[in-house]
């Protein structure tokens, strides 16, 4: 162990410690999308049609090629971590930078999406020209939320891109496994998410 | 006269936390939990002075009805940072960061907490949030009120965005603290030291530390909400574009509620500790003070509705969070009849730590009894926005958790400092602090019931007279807390050596040298005797 | 219901109990902030018989017995706190939902707040601002709304409140007033002039409301709105008969949709008369110089409110010269 962890009594403690680190941030985590969430839910309430309107205008294609691009991902990252496991390092490199090629993707994707709203004068703030020609009350509100959520959610697939290239790059040892297991965790909550955010902004 | 069997060689051979390197450096990039606690002890009562400068030119201001010495401009920035720096930067942290941060690992029998290094990280993530606060107000300053109500905030002159920044900022150092401490209680425990053993101040940090991690993301996304729609018009809020400011008002109080059991918690398990150690005597009931912190932290996440009780939220939802909050104050009342019920047949010393906890449990039980008051809804339709619910924080969050504080830093002095303080001037101190609270506060509980509401820059005829006293009052605190400050400096500078345990305390942070050495413990650690075992006798 | 006898108001700041409904929230008020003492002092007490009897003397034992509550008494006791504070809960619920529901026949009246303002508009389209004036022994609902951001109504001596919220009407019943004359506060922080958004209610006897709902008809009002607007030189800038002067004629002016300068249309009603006169830079008609002088501070409520009578009082007259462009 290095001096840096000479605290911990062995790596089995350690190896604990940061499993319990994550699961208690990804709690953290929780609290914050349902906090975006509730805000939707809110405003949904309130406004149906608004709502309905917007989802129906919403880049459905798009967003759902994000969503296999997502499932994909976790996937392959499940795999390397058993790869992992079994000692096939390089097989769980191959996988765990092919996880990060799908968040660049859905990145990708998801800048193209937000081009395609301001091209249809869709923007925060109720501003351009879709809601000067579409003037229902609360559309604002379901467009802002869109941006908001999507927004929270891209900067966690970007730090996430961060994490598992940097877990490429810097593939443990069987003794470390945590630390993968680690970045595996958050990358799988990141596409949990998405799986709440994908049938309220895109699904009816 | 040791109290307990220390390891041989701890007092004299080990070098204390202090000495093992003495450059900036070393501190600057220190890993050691008992130095970072010491930095945020010094940051955060720094802020706790800056924030009460504030408060100071508040009271001036209303010495005269009219204007007296600030703008309504100037007035509504500085209640409004008061409340920032207050809150954020100074109660938030100030015992789980400070203290805790000293004490969990040498109450669990741990060398250091699980992540040292985010343990720093968390410090500086700390600095750098207050640095924006601070900065904020050389861009002009906030006056929405540190609860930040839509629309106002959207459309308000002042500049909005640095101040939430700040506060986010800050937010994520309290997260990463609270990761810290629930995994190092997890994981660092001592072999053989259950749950049910553990010192109650760890308890406290614990409640607190999940609180922290689920209640400060809300925060912060209502804090992104109110800047995006301060600086880009996002309009969330904006009924004009489909929005309801009360939602906001949810959004924001299902934080804060929590939070200010994050404020009370840690300062709840000072009182826990000095009690017994002073009172010589094992608590009345461990397993209550357990149950009823985690009752608080619990039911302390339904209860934010009391804060909008005549904002618009319907007669149901009113009723629901006027019962819950009815529920939460049995918790603390539970707490009170303990303590008091600790003292029951003890040795009891009259030492300055156990007259801060005394201060504490007639201005807690007041203050939380005005807590009572004002979650009855008819009667807050009158007190809400008035002085009086000023006066119910105030009561607890100065009256209880900064009296508890004070009390902290006068029983740990010794375990920190190795000296003891002087005991003549802590009394005086102790006296013009607690008298000086009560001069300032009380009158605003009659303010309020005469109807003055808070936040006014001006006041309307008839509230002069207890407007003054409250504000000569806070001129007495003020004086108390410099004195205190004095005794402490003075204490570190030249008190008396102290010993290893001057309180002959059961506890386990008491079971190694004061000041401990960098690892704290030296040698095998004994905690089979249990921290409130006050029906062991001492060792001779 | 206990009357709470005048020492005890005084002795606890409250203001006088104008309606029936602060009568009995002073009644829970005393009931609450007696258990609030008597539990403080009890544990004040308490504590203060255990230091004194059990104070560490100099033959100081070396240990002490372990006592540890029964789990029956520490249930017994949480449930009877409990109780009683569910108790204060009931009747305080009670008590506010009393306040929000008013009796068939009430008289309503409409509140809009604007910063730094109150409007009150009466069922027979008069209105007035700053000052709301009720008959005594009548019960009324306030129907509720804001204009620019959350400001709420608050009248001590009725104990009542409640936020005013811009997009939502919320109401508020208010119970028979004994006559006499009671502060109105905001009571949401709402800016600069937070503290100066003052009000009062009048509430006035049977005979003097009758005079009242007389005399403060339009013309009433309009003409003493007139002797304003010559005092305070307004008549110097704007015409009374369609003249385009220095500033818009006042003839036509009410409910009429005006230009600004700035591309802005907006509609002449209550509350853009009154921020003109407060701030008249900042919504200026087009076509006009930028010479107005602010009367902030210079007016009173009951000026205000005579000058808009004076303006409303107007609406219909077709300008001799030229209509307000």
């Amino acid at each position: 162990m290095s001096a840096d962890s000479d605290h911990f009594e062995s790596v089995a403690q350690r190896a604990q410690a940061v499993r319990l680190a994550l699961g208690v941030f990804l709690a953290s985590e929780t609290l914050l999308f349902t906090a975006i969430l509730a805000l939707v839910v809110g405003y949904r309430a309130t406004w149906p049609e608004a709502f309905a309107f917007g989802v129906h205008h919403n880049t459905k294609v798009l967003g759902s090629i994000n969503t296999v691009v997502l499932l994909t991902s976790s996937t392959s990252l499940a795999v390397a971590l058993e790869m992992l496991r079994t000692g096939r390092r390089r097989v769980a490199t191959a996988l765990t930078l092919f996880t990060a090629a799908c968040g660049v993707a859905f990145l990708a994707i998801k800048i193209t999406e937000y081009e395609h709203h301001f091209a249809e004068g869709i923007y925060p703030g109720g501003r351009g020209a879709f809601f000067v020609a579409h003037p229902i009350a609360g559309l604002p509100a379901f467009w802002t939320l869109y941006f908001l959520a999507t927004g929270f959610h891209g900067v966690h697939v970007l730090a996430g891109v961060g994490a598992v290239g940097y877990r490429a790059i810097r593939m443990p040892d069987a003794t470390e496994i945590h630390r993968f297991e680690a970045t595996a965790l958050y990358w799988h909550f990141v596409d949990l998410v998405w799986l709440f955010l994908w049938p309220l902004f895109y699904l009816a | 006269m040791t109290a307990l069997p220390i390891p041989p060689g701890a007092a004299h051979d080990e070098r204390s936390f202090w000495t093992t390197a003495t450059t900036i450096k070393s501190w600057l990039v220190t890993t050691d939990h008992k130095r970072i606690g010491i930095l945020y002890f010094v940051a955060t009562t720094s802020m706790l002075f800056l924030g009460g400068i504030f408060a100071i030119i508040i009271r001036l201001e209303h010495l005269t009805p009219g204007p007296t010495i600030v703008s309504a401009e100037t007035y509504n920035r500085l209640f409004t940072l008061h409340g920032v720096i207050m809150v954020w930067l100074y109660m938030i942290p100030s015992i789980p960061a400070g203290f805790g941060n000293f004490l969990v690992p040498l109450q669990i029998g741990a060398t250091e907490v699980a992540f040292p290094r985010l343990n720093l990280a968390s410090f500086y993530v700390y600095v750098i949030g207050a640095a924006v606060v601070i900065g904020s107000l050389f861009a002009g300053g906030v006056d929405t009120g540190w609860t930040f109500y839509a629309p106002y905030s959207a459309r308000t002159p002042a500049t909005v965005l640095p101040t939430l920044i700040g506060i986010f900022i800050v937010g994520c150092s309290t997260i990463l603290g609270g990761i810290n401490f629930i995994v190092t209680i997890h994981t660092m425990r001592l072999r053989g030291l259950g749950w049910m053993r553990m010192p109650l101040f760890t308890w406290t940090i614990y409640a607190t530390s999940i609180i922290q991690i689920l209640a400060t993301p809300v925060l912060g996304i209502a804090l992104t909400v109110i800047g995006l729609d301060h600086t880009f018009d996002w309009g969330l809020f904006d009924p004009a574009r489909g929005g309801d400011p009360v939602l906001l008002q949810h959004l924001f109080w299902f934080y804060s509620h929590p939070a200010v059991y994050i404020m009370i918690l840690p300062a709840m398990g000072v009182v826990s500790e000095v009690i017994p150690t002073f009172a010589h005597k094992n608590p009345y009931s461990y397993r209550a003070i357990v149950y009823s912190t985690l009752g608080i932290a619990f039911v302390g996440f339904l209860t934010w509705g009391h804060h909008m009780f005549v904002a618009g939220i319907s007669r149901f939802d009113a009723a629901a969070f006027g019962l819950l909050s009815m529920l939460v104050a049995i918790f603390s009342a539970i707490k009170v009849f303990t303590w008091v019920g600790t003292l029951f047949r003890g040795s009891i010393e009259l030492a300055v730590p156990l007259l801060y906890v005394f201060s504490f449990f007639f201005l807690f039980t007041f203050g939380g009894m005005t807590g009572v008051a004002v979650a009855t809804m008819s009667l807050d339709v009158h007190w809400h926005d008035t002085y009086f619910v000023v006066a119910h924080f105030h009561f607890i969050m100065v009256g209880a958790t900064f009296t508890a504080f004070l009390s902290a830093i006068h029983y740990w002095f010794p375990k920190v400092t190795g000296r003891l303080y002087a005991r003549k001037p802590a009394l005086v101190g102790w006296a013009l602090v607690t008298l000086g609270f009560l001069v300032t506060f009380t009158p605003q509980f009659l303010l309020g019931n005469g109807g003055m509401p808070r936040r006014y820059y001006d006041d309307p005829v008839g509230f002069s007279v207890l407007h003054v006293i409250s504000t000569m009052g806070s001129w007495l605190l003020t004086l108390g807390m410099f004195v205190v400050l004095g005794v402490i400096v003075h204490g570190v500078a030249r008190g008396a050596k102290a010993g290893p345990n001057p309180w002959h305390s059961r506890s386990f942070e008491w079971r190694t040298a004061s000041p401990p050495p960098k690892r704290n413990f030296v040698g095998p650690i004994d905690f089979n005797i249990g921290a409130y075992a006050y029906d062991v006798a001492d060792e001779p | 219901m206990i009357v709470l006898p005048d020492l005890a108001r005084h002795a606890l700041g409250l203001p006088v109990e104008a309606t029936p409904t602060a009568a009995s929230v002073d009644s829970l008020h005393a009931a609450v902030i007696t258990t609030t003492l008597v539990g403080t002092a009890c544990v004040a007490a308490v504590t203060f018989v255990f230091v004194l009897r059990y104070r560490r003397t100099r033959e100081a034992p070396a240990a002490t017995p372990r006592i540890v509550a029964s789990g029956f008494r520490e249930w017994l006791t949480a449930s009877a706190v409990l109780a009683l504070f569910v108790g204060f809960w009931a009747v305080g619920y009670v008590q506010y939902t009393s306040i929000e529901r008013p009796p068939s026949g009430t008289l309503v009246v409409y509140v809009t707040a604007k910063q730094w303002m109150w409007q009150f508009t009466y069922a027979d389209g008069r209105s007035s601002e700053d000052v709301l004036v009720v008959r005594a022994g009548t019960p009324f609902e306030l129907v509720m709304t804001s204009r620019d951001v959350i400001h709420s109504f608050f009248v001590p001596s009725f104990r009542i409140k409640q936020d005013t919220i811009p997009g939502r009407w919320v109401t508020l019943y208010v119970d028979a007033a004994a006559p006499g004359s009671y502060p109105i506060y905001c009571a949401e922080f709402c800016g600069v002039a937070h503290s100066h958004m003052l009000g009062e209610v009048r509430v006035l006897d049977e005979a003097d409301y009758a005079v009242w709902e007389r005399e403060a008809t339009h013309d009433g009002y309009a003409a003493r709105g007139r002797e304003v607007a010559a005092s305070h030189g307004c008549l110097s800038c704007h015409a009374l008969d369609g003249q385009k002067r220095a500033g818009p004629s006042f003839a036509g002016l009410y409910g009429s949709r005006v230009p600004l300068d700035d591309g802005r249309v907006v509609i002449a009603d209550e509350a853009y008369l009154t921020h003109s006169i407060v701030d008249p830079l900042a919504d200026r008609v087009a076509g006009y110089p930028a010479m107005m002088p602010s009367y902030h501070g210079q007016l009173s409520a009951e000026e205000t409110g005579a000058l808009l009578e004076l303006i409303r009082s107007l609406r219909d007259t077709l300008p001799t010269q030229g209509r307000v462009p």
